[in-house]
């Protein structure tokens, strides 16, 4: 049997070779590496492009410095949404997805040449993009709402982008294919796949609701089409502009069960239960764009209520499943690793100086108290009017983008560069501090946009001073205070970026060779032997009161939070 | 560990442990919850939009409401015609149908409403989307141009009230304004 698989195994791969890495064990074909490396690369170039972008809204949308003029300010804005929000995330997603499928299986990619006319057609469509947006004529914000036209080359790049996208996603279930078909691996898939799996599954329709909408609208653009329907128009792209924040969801999920394997040994409390929570967001989650549509006119509010619940929450459940099983999991495998005593040493004792770990540990938690509260109070049918198109809206979503899936993304780049490129990290000491920079000033721009959003500040807005309107407005001093510390925020964040930046890169290039003998991570992976022999898991007894402690608190934030926007809402003038 | 199968080959005959279980059941109970409360607010809450929305074209609102404007707009004791900033102000009879409009970069025109009335206003956009954003109450709502949304708003406070436009409309979009006002 075994010369079999053997043979099976190596003998289809004729092309192509095959490493292991002495650090995680894990098989490493050729061709996989190269894409990994070339999506995770162009995933940096882009953040690093959509980062500055977005440093320069902040600093024109703080009142005491605006920055920008107004032109360049919405121009500039455009161009931040497209680059971080679709080319950062989904070049990243689709390194995952590789690394899902082909590394964590040991499995030769499928069709590698058609991976690289996928990465070719992604760089195409972004680079159009920015061309497109740099030109001037499509300062339509990334959701370009019709009747508001962009150029042709804006739609059409978009299209690019999603066709290579959509190929490199089919390359990764190719690859799952071929595993399977190879016997790469014994039983189900790993839990991390499984994870990959449901990205997969949903960024196949995200990308086609985005290909439903976009094609006729670069087609009204050309002038082959008179007119896009306003109304049409948002629930479809939505379809692409809300789902594909899931896509996001279930991979920086599958990276936080990742990351707490790799660097602990954690080991899910019950593959039944993650896996089940997986299979919600893949029934469930890509409702969701009733969220933009809950202050429109013309949809019914039965049409609404299902919706924007991901049908009665359960995608919702699904997350919070995660919430409790991510922590439950390090929580074992810590007291498995010998850190036992009180309800808290497994995480003070954690190796909170791995920014693998630190900073999958900071997006865990500010994705559910920050991004996940604040997205099902502003997806609640009545409560949406109180914050609809407020920069609360964009305070919500840096919680879950920028906090939750941009740090655990960087996160897992500290394990990318030493398992991938084979090259250590440098400047260990910057590298450590890098999580916090970053995720402090992450979490300062979610909380204070969504304080002056409360307070009625408007998003993708020049000046909230009003200084040229017809009818002068003046905000209260408080919504200055917050833009004010919003911009400080975004200063601090874009400084972890560019460390972050700084570090892989150097790293990449200068980093010290571990594909020599003896080489040592700077920063190790888990290591088995100081393992205690107790097992946990489904099997064995399993106690974790810090996880409950930890749920606990945040349960009891999520009902206050719901309720207190209920009391905001009943003082509102009324409205039927 | 996540990164590799299942150590269980039958994972899904595993039984799920208490605590799991436990915020399982919790997790779902607050969904319902949550899911039957946006219900029940349709029924207990004096706050729920309206979907009354009728197709209309663009320049027939705008005359609507430029009739609208010119019969009810509002004098002083001399008889003159109010303005502010230069657009009329106009002072609908209570529980009457009122309009506003939506443009390249204005809400129009000024309403002058009663507290503790009700009315149906009716708002649309002449040319792009833009988002009514009433403040510093801070109710806002989508505008389309081409469809016709009706809402009856009962305004609970006296003073003047700003609308301003938080849906990107273009280069004027920060200039965009109007205003409300109400009175005893």
């Amino acid at each position: 049997m075994a010369s079999i698989a053997d043979g099976a195994t190596y003998g289809s791969g004729v092309g192509t070779t095959w490493r292991t890495c002495r650090f995680s064990g894990l098989k490493i074909e050729a061709n996989a590496e190269a894409l990994i490396k070339a999506n995770a690369v162009a995933a940096v170039l882009f953040l690093a492009l959509g980062g500055l972008m977005g440093l320069m809204v902040a600093l024109t949308r703080w009142p005491a410095v605006q920055l920008l003029p107004a032109d360049w300010f919405y121009l500039v804005l455009t161009g931040h949404g497209a680059n971080v929000l679709l080319f950062w995330i989904i070049f990243f997603e689709i390194a995952v997805l590789y690394f899902a499928s082909a590394v964590v299986l040991g499995a030769r990619l499928a069709a590698p040449k058609i991976a690289w006319a996928a990465f070719i057609l992604m760089v195409v469509g972004a680079v159009m993009a920015n061309y497109a947006v740099l030109r001037g004529d499509s300062t339509v914000m990334f959701t370009s709402y019709p009747p508001m036209q962009a150029s042709q080359w804006f739609y059409l790049s978009l299209i690019i982008f999603a066709v290579g996208a959509l190929i490199a996603v089919f390359v990764f279930f190719g690859t799952l294919v071929v595993a399977k078909a190879e016997k790469t691996y014994d039983g189900s898939v790993p839990l991390v796949t499984f994870g990959a799996i449901t990205a997969g599954i949903i960024a196949v329709f995200t990308l086609a609701s985005g290909a439903i909408i976009l094609i006729p609208t670069w087609l009204w653009s050309l002038g082959l089409i008179t007119e896009i329907d306003t109304l049409m128009y948002k629930v479809i792209w939505w379809g692409m502009g809300h789902s594909s924040q899931q896509i996001n969801v279930s991979a920086h999920v599958s990276i936080w069960y990742a990351i707490a394997a790799m660097v602990l040994g954690a080991k899910p409390l019950s593959e039944k239960v993650s896996r089940m929570a997986f299979f919600m967001y893949i029934l469930f989650l890509q409702l969701a764009s009733a969220h933009h549509i809950l202050a429109e006119p013309g949809m019914s509010s039965s049409w609404k209520i299902v919706n924007t619940s991901y049908m009665m929450y359960l995608a919702v459940m699904g997350s919070m499943i995660h919430g409790l099983t991510v922590p439950g999991a390090v929580e074992a495998a810590q007291r498995r690793n010998g850190y036992t005593r009180g309800a808290f040493e497994w995480l003070t004792k954690a190796p909170w100086g791995n920014p693998a770990f630190a900073g999958m540990f900071l997006s865990l938690v500010m994705f559910g108290f920050i991004g996940g509260i604040s997205g099902v109070v502003l997806g609640t049918e009545q409560l949406n009017v109180l914050m609809h198109n407020t920069i609360y809206v964009p305070g919500h979503f840096h919680g879950t983008v920028v906090a939750g899936t941009t740090l655990a993304f960087m996160a897992m780049t500290y394990l990318v560069v030493p398992l991938i490129f084979q090259r250590d990290i440098l400047w260990p000491k910057l590298a450590r501090w890098q999580p916090y920079i970053f995720g402090l000033g992450a979490a300062g721009i979610s909380l204070f946009m969504m304080g002056a959003g409360t307070l009625g500040v408007p998003r993708r807005h020049w000046d909230i001073a009003l200084a040229d309107a017809a009818h002068p407005f003046e905000f209260p001093a408080a919504a200055y205070l917050m833009m004010g510390l919003n911009g400080i925020s975004a200063v601090m964040a874009a400084l972890g970026g560019v460390i972050f930046i700084v570090i892989v890169v150097g790293s990449i290039f200068y980093g010290r060779r571990l594909d020599t003998a003896n080489a040592r991570l700077t920063f190790p992976l888990h290591d088995k032997s100081r393992e205690a022999v107790s097992q946990y898991g489904s099997e064995g007894t399993l106690k974790l009161p810090g996880t409950l402690i930890l749920v606990g608190i945040f349960f009891t934030c999520f009902v206050l939070y719901y309720f207190v926007n209920w009391k905001y809402l009943s003082e509102l003038w009324l409205f039927r | 560990m996540a990164i590799t199968p299942p150590s269980n080959r039958l994972w899904w005959k595993e039984p799920v442990h208490g605590i799991e279980l436990g915020w399982i059941v919790i997790s779902f109970l607050w969904g319902l919850f949550m899911f039957f409360f946006m219900i029940a607010w349709h029924f207990i809450g004096q706050q729920n939009l309206s979907t009354e929305t009728y197709r209309i074209k663009p320049e027939s609102f705008v005359t609507k409401a430029e009739e609208f404007a010119e019969k009810y707009q509002a004098t002083d004791s001399a008889g003159n015609k109010l303005e502010e900033d230069g657009v009329p102000v106009v002072r609908p009879p209570v529980g009457s149908d009122i309009y506003l409009v939506s443009r390249l970069w204005e809400f129009w025109p000024i309403l002058e409403l009663k507290k503790g009335k009700s009315y149906r206003l009716h708002m649309s956009s002449a040319d792009w989307q833009h988002g009514f954003s009433l403040q510093p109450t801070n109710i806002n709502i989508s505008v389309h141009p081409g469809y016709e949304h009706i809402i009856t708003l009962t305004p609970t406070a006296s003073g003047t009230f700003g609308i301003v436009c938080n849906e990107f409309c273009g280069i004027g979009h920060h200039t965009m304004s109007g205003r409300i006002r109400v009175v005893d």
